[in-house]
Parts: structure tokens; sequence; C-alpha cells
């Protein structure tokens, strides 16, 4: 053998044997990720069963063109899914604005911890992680007790005077958001205060010092250097978010639907799970698209920010 | 206007509107900086940490002024009060004889070479340089001409576009110098620019600023604990110690006449003798040494050593002489230590206090002396000098 073709052949065994060692992980990862969506996939593109599953072997697209289109019930004409669409829009609307409201919360936040000394930091990091202790269905029934009619807003407001009839939170878009706020919160302050915790704060200094007052210092130094996180935590709040099932359904009620309480219904009273598989799919989809245009988006004005 | 510009017209400083009170400044209006009686304490103010006390300084303008002593003696504190990072406990700060106290650190007109070098890690070496002009709201064309100006100045321009963490270490402190001075302010404060750099580059940067601050014109207050590079940059230095400043003065003043025990000590080698003193003049006293002879001392008040004081004798400023002839102070030869341009001969005195002889050497064969032999002492004119404790 030639010498290169000794070292071909060590390069070949060194290959096999790294993908034998890492075979067990390629399986969990295949199984576990892509086995589901195979499975979602197969049953968007079957027949529905009559109570419930689907007709194995018998192919159909209704699932899919039922999360666009619909039958009249009266006309029988076929037409958008307007139902679906309306609910679609909230969704996407409701997270956009839960993300941007846990942004303006978690950011003062995650700044005034980063800035404690640093044995006081990790007390109010654990005080911020505290609330993952409790079942989100409990924490969704406190957050009921606190906006329903008779709950501690209403109440107080009510003894205070500062108004006779209480307030309808309950089942609005509103106690969906509350609710959605206050769970996800969490999850914005600790990306964010993860890359806060990163910044050399005598860069603000610094800063300060060129004649940047707290406003430009803001602006022009801290905002750019926790971008990582600002990514990071809106990534984690506006994809859970998309497909919130339990706040919506709590808060928000029957009427306000939101994506996930529309596949619960599918795979549940609506038994339709072709159209549950394909709303998912389209949802993950949509999910997908949203952030590459988003990372893109991002990334190209980090490149700006480095330019002259 | 409080601070006038000096780039045509454009704001070189914020402005600070607002009421003055002019303060008779008896020193003549030359100072920049005005320290008066400046004390910090860190936490309570009766149970904190008194990192400066009653600390006051004049520093004049377009002077190298240099704050030197060991650390955690306040130097930095001290800079951190006049750019305004930290407030003073008592005392007041005056620039160009207006007080500052009110004015946060981004409407002074002061800027800082952060000892970290604080390069903004996201922007590139020419945006850095430029963002304290943004700030001030200057033309673009006119940031972009100071920009290019404050690159040629610090040899940046091949740079200009690369991120900070893609450049040296003796790079980054340029920038960051020319990032303090692209703004023009009145005074920069320099906190160890040159600790992190190695002994080479360290000596092209001391050059390298004495000439940008002979090109701008500006102050200097430059904060070191290396007593040579003290000595060698600055027009004035102020000695501290523990919160305080001890005595300020030319680096000559400093080094050859020391008022207090820490300053000889602390810059350069000195020789302590304990003695009797009399007053001889108004600055002047004659000393009975406890060693032996009788000599002339200066001091800046002579009053206050009389009776027991201590004086000062840089080893340089005595001479070697044979045992047997005349002499100052007569003892043992201990050691000798050969150093190239000079030789150290250490003795003890007869009363056995240690000193130290410093001979400049000269070609040809050694000193002629050698360990274990009695030999003299001469002290030159003027060499004592009368030391507070
Ligand atoms: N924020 C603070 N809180 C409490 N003590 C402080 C604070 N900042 C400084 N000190 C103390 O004040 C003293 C002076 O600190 P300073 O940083 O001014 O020293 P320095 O002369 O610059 O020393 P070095 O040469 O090491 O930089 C130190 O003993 C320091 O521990
Ligand atoms: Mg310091």
């Amino acid at each position: 053998m030639q010498p290169h073709e000794v070292e071909q052949a060590a390069i070949r065994r060194g290959t096999m044997r790294r993908w034998l060692l890492s075979a067990p992980a390629l399986v969990i990862i295949f199984l576990a990720s892509f086995g589901p969506l195979f499975v979602m996939l197969a049953f968007s593109v079957l027949e529905k069963g009559d109570y419930g599953g689907v007709k194995p072997w018998t192919f159909s697209f209704d699932g899919w063109a039922n999360v666009f289109f619909q039958h009249d019930i009266f006309t029988g004409e076929l037409g958008f899914a307007d139902a679906h669409l309306s609910i679609f829009w909230r969704s996407v609307r409701l997270s956009i604005i839960t993300t941007a409201l846990t942004l303006v919360l978690g950011f003062p936040t995650a700044y005034f911890i980063a800035t404690r000394p640093r044995k006081t930091r990790e007390i109010w990091v654990f005080l911020v992680t505290i609330p993952f202790w409790t079942n989100l269905l409990i924490r969704t029934f406190a957050m009921q007790e606190v906006i329903r009619n008779e709950g501690v807003i209403n109440t107080v407001a009510m003894r205070l005077g500062m108004i006779s009839e209480p307030i309808q939170i309950m089942y609005t878009d509103w106690a969906v958001l509350f609710g959605m706020t206050y769970v996800y919160l969490p999850l914005m302050v600790l990306p964010l205060y993860a890359s806060m915790e990163k910044l050399d704060f005598r860069l603000v200094e610094a800063a300060y010092d060129l004649y940047a007052n707290r406003f430009k210092v803001l602006r022009r130094i801290i905002l750019p250097l926790t971008k990582p996180g600002i990514i990071a935590g809106s990534i984690l709040v506006f994809i859970p978010s998309l497909g919130a099932y339990v706040t919506p359904r709590v808060l928000g009620g029957g009427k306000n639907m939101m994506l996930g309480n529309l596949i619960g219904l599918q795979f549940g009273k609506g038994n339709n799970w072709p159209l549950g598989a394909a709303i998912s799919i389209t949802l993950m989809v949509v999910v997908m698209v949203a952030l590459l245009v988003y990372v893109r988006a991002t990334a190209r004005a980090g490149g700006d920010d480095r330019g002259r | 206007m409080a601070f006038p510009d000096r780039f045509d017209g454009l704001p070189a400083a914020p402005r600070c509107e607002g009421v003055y009170k002019v303060t008779g400044d008896t020193r003549g209006n030359n100072v920049a900086i005005d320290v008066l009686g400046v004390t910090k304490v860190f936490g309570a103010a009766d149970s904190g940490f008194r990192a400066l006390d009653k600390v006051s300084a004049s520093i004049r303008q377009n002077e190298f002024f240099t704050l030197l002593g060991p650390s955690g003696c306040g130097k930095t504190t001290l800079l951190r009060l006049i750019a305004g990072f930290e407030f003073p406990t008592e005392g007041r700060i005056l620039l160009d004889g207006e007080d500052i106290a009110a004015l946060p650190p981004f409407r002074r007109p002061v800027n800082t070479v952060f000892q970290s070098y604080a390069l903004f890690p996201h922007l590139t070496v020419a945006k850095n340089i430029s963002f304290g002009l943004e700030m001030l709201g200057w033309p673009a064309t006119k940031i972009a001409s100071t920009v290019e100006r404050m690159l040629a100045l610090v040899k940046m321009e091949p740079m200009a576009d690369r991120l900070t963490d893609q450049i040296s270490g003796g790079q980054q402190q340029r920038v960051a110098l020319a990032r303090a001075l692209a703004p023009n302010p009145r005074v920069l404060l320099l906190d160890e620019p040159l600790s992190a750099l190695d002994f080479k580059l360290r000596k092209e940067m001391q050059i390298e600023l004495k000439r940008l601050q002979g090109e701008t014109g500006i102050t200097f207050v430059f904060v070191t604990h290396d007593q040579e590079e003290a000595l060698t940059m600055s027009d004035r230095i102020a000695v501290m110690s523990a919160g305080r400043i001890l005595q300020v003065g030319s680096p000559r003043e400093i080094y050859d006449r020391p008022t207090e025990r820490f300053v000889a000590d602390f810059i350069g080698e000195t020789n302590f003798l304990e003695g009797e003193a009399k007053v001889a003049g108004d600055r002047l006293l004659e000393v009975r040494l406890d060693a032996g002879a009788t000599v002339k001392a200066t001091a800046p008040d002579a009053a206050l050593h009389a009776g027991r004081t201590t004086v000062a004798v840089r080893p340089e400023h005595a001479d070697l002489v044979p045992g047997d002839g005349p002499a100052d102070l007569t003892g043992v030869l201990k050691n000798i230590v050969y150093f190239g341009t000079d030789t150290h001969f250490h003795m003890t005195l007869d009363n056995g206090v240690p000193f130290i002889v410093r001979q400049q050497n000269t070609p040809g064969e050694g000193s002629g002396f050698s360990i274990g032999e009695q030999v003299g002492v001469r002290l030159h004119a003027d060499a004592a000098q009368a030391l507070k404790d």
C-alpha cells in the first residue's frame, strides 16, 4: 500500500467508528423528533375516522383543504375558512404582543438583577424561577382568581371606590394577554439576564464619559450588546405563546380560542384528526419561517452596526 | 459660555449653562482642575472606608500631572470623582473655576482612558473613535475628518475597520487614547493606561503620550504606580498614600527634596539618618546625626523639625572615601554590588545603621575598596533633607 492509502484507510476506520459511537444518539434524535413528526404528517393525509382517529390506508387531502377552506354549512359553497384564519391571526397577534410585553417588563427586571451585587443576584434569579415549581394549570387558575369579576383586582378597586361595577377582564383577549405575559415572563428574563450578566458595565461608564446620556447608552451600548439575550428570550416566549393551550383555554374561555385550542379541539370534540395534524404542521412551518426571517434580519442589523 | 470651543465653533464638550459661582482663584487663572478638600467615604459616612481624606490639588492647564502611589491609595477614586462617576462625600472639585458637582459624566468636558480600555466590542475602531463626537451631535463631515486625524495621530489608519478584538493590546490602548482625545476635552484622565503593555511598547507609548500632550495642549491627569514612569513623563507629580496626597512637586523636587519619609522611600533609594535638629534658618536645619557628623539639612518649614528628626540622603549624593582620611560618617563596607553604570556600596555605620553609597563607574580597574574594609562617607553639600514621618 502507498502511504497515502494507509492514511485514507485510517481515516475511513476513524469515520466508521465515529458513526458507530454516535449511533445511539442519532437513533434517539430520529425516533424522538422525526418519529412524531412523521406520524403527524401521515395522519394529515389520511381520511378522518368517524369517531376520531384516522382510517388507515385511505388517503385524503381533506385535512389540508380544511385548514384554509370550508364548505358553507347552508349553501355548500367552498369559501375561505374564516374562523381558522381569524384564530390564526389572533394567535399571532397575541403572541407578538405577549413577546413585546415580556420584553418591556423583563428588560428592566434583568437589568436590575444584573446590577445587584453577585451574592444577591443569585437570590433574585432564584425568585424568578419559583413560579416554575407550580403546575401551569394552577398558576393559570391563580391568575383567574386575580382578574375575575369577584377577584382581587376588582374587589380592591371597588372597595377603594375607583370603579362601581367590576371590570370584565375574564374571557377577553386581555385576560389571555395578562396570563401569557405572566406565564412566559421568566422565559424572557432568564436569557436576558444571562446576556446582561456578561455585559461589561465599564463599557456603560465609558459611554457616559463620551457624552452619551442614559437613553443613548441604552440604545447604543446596552441593547446591541444584549441582543443575543433579546433574540433568545423573544424566541422562547413567541413560540410557546403561538401554541399556548392552557392559558387561553382557562382565561379566554370558549370564544377566545388560540391555535393550540383549535388543534386540541380537532383531536377532541371535533373528531377531525387529519385537520388537527394539518394545522399543527402549518403552525410549525409558520414558526420556522418566522424564525428564519427574524434571525436573518437581526443578523443583518448586527452586521450594519459593525460597518462604518 | 463656560467652556470655549476649540473646533471652529463646534461643541468641543457639552455646554454647561447654569449658575456658576466664579470662585476667587488666587493661584492665577491657569488652573484647569481644583480639588478642594475632597473626602470620599465608601459605605456609611461615619463607619465606611475612607478612600480619600481631605485631598487638595491644583492641576494647571496643559500640564502633565501624575498621581503616583501604591495600590489602593485612592488614585482611581480621585480620577472617578473628577470624571463624575463618583461624588465627593465632602469637598469640591472645580473645572476652570466652576463647581462641576452637579454635572453628570456626559456633561463634563473630561474624557477618560480606562485602565481596561473599555472599547466598545460591537463597534469598529473608527466607530469607537467617532462615538463621542456622534453623541455631541457634530456634523458628519466634521466627524469624518476628526476621526481621520485621530487615526493618523495614533497611527491606526490601516485598522480603522477592524473590530476592537481583532487588534493587539498596544493598538487597543492607542484606540482608547484616540477615542478619548477626539472630542478635544479640557482634561484627559489616564488610569494606568500603560500597565498592560510590555516593556518596549510601554517606552514607545510613553514618548507617544508626551508628544500627543504637546500637540493637543490638553491637560493630562495620569495615574501610575511606576515611579520611573512618573519621573520621566510628568510636569508635576502628586505622591499619594492611604487616601492622602503627601507631596506635590516637579519630578526633581519630589526626588531631591522629599518632605515625608514615605515619599523618600517610595521613590528611588534613600538612606535614613536620625539626629538632633536645631533651626539654622528659614528652611535650614543643623542636624547632629547619631552617626557622628553634624550636617546642614533643608526642610520646607525648619521649625517643624526642631528636636529629634530624620534626614534623607540619596545614595548618589555621597562619596565613598578611604577610612583614614577626613569623612562625615565612618563605617564598615559590607557589600559591593556592580550595576554596570554604577556600583552600590552597602555599609554599616559605626552606630549600626545601614548606609548605601552609589558611585558612577569609570573605565579602568575596580573601585579600589574591598569588603570588610573600614571606609568613610563624605556627604555632598545640600545632600540632607529633613523628613516628616
Ligand atoms: N466602590 C467601592 N466600595 C468600597 N471601597 C472601594 C470602592 N472603590 C474603591 N474602594 C477602596 O478604596 C481604596 C482606593 O481604591 P482605588 O481604586 O482608588 O485605588 P488605586 O490607588 O487606584 O489602586 P490601584 O493602583 O490598585 O488601581 C481601595 O482600598 C479600595 O478597596
Ligand atoms: Mg486604580
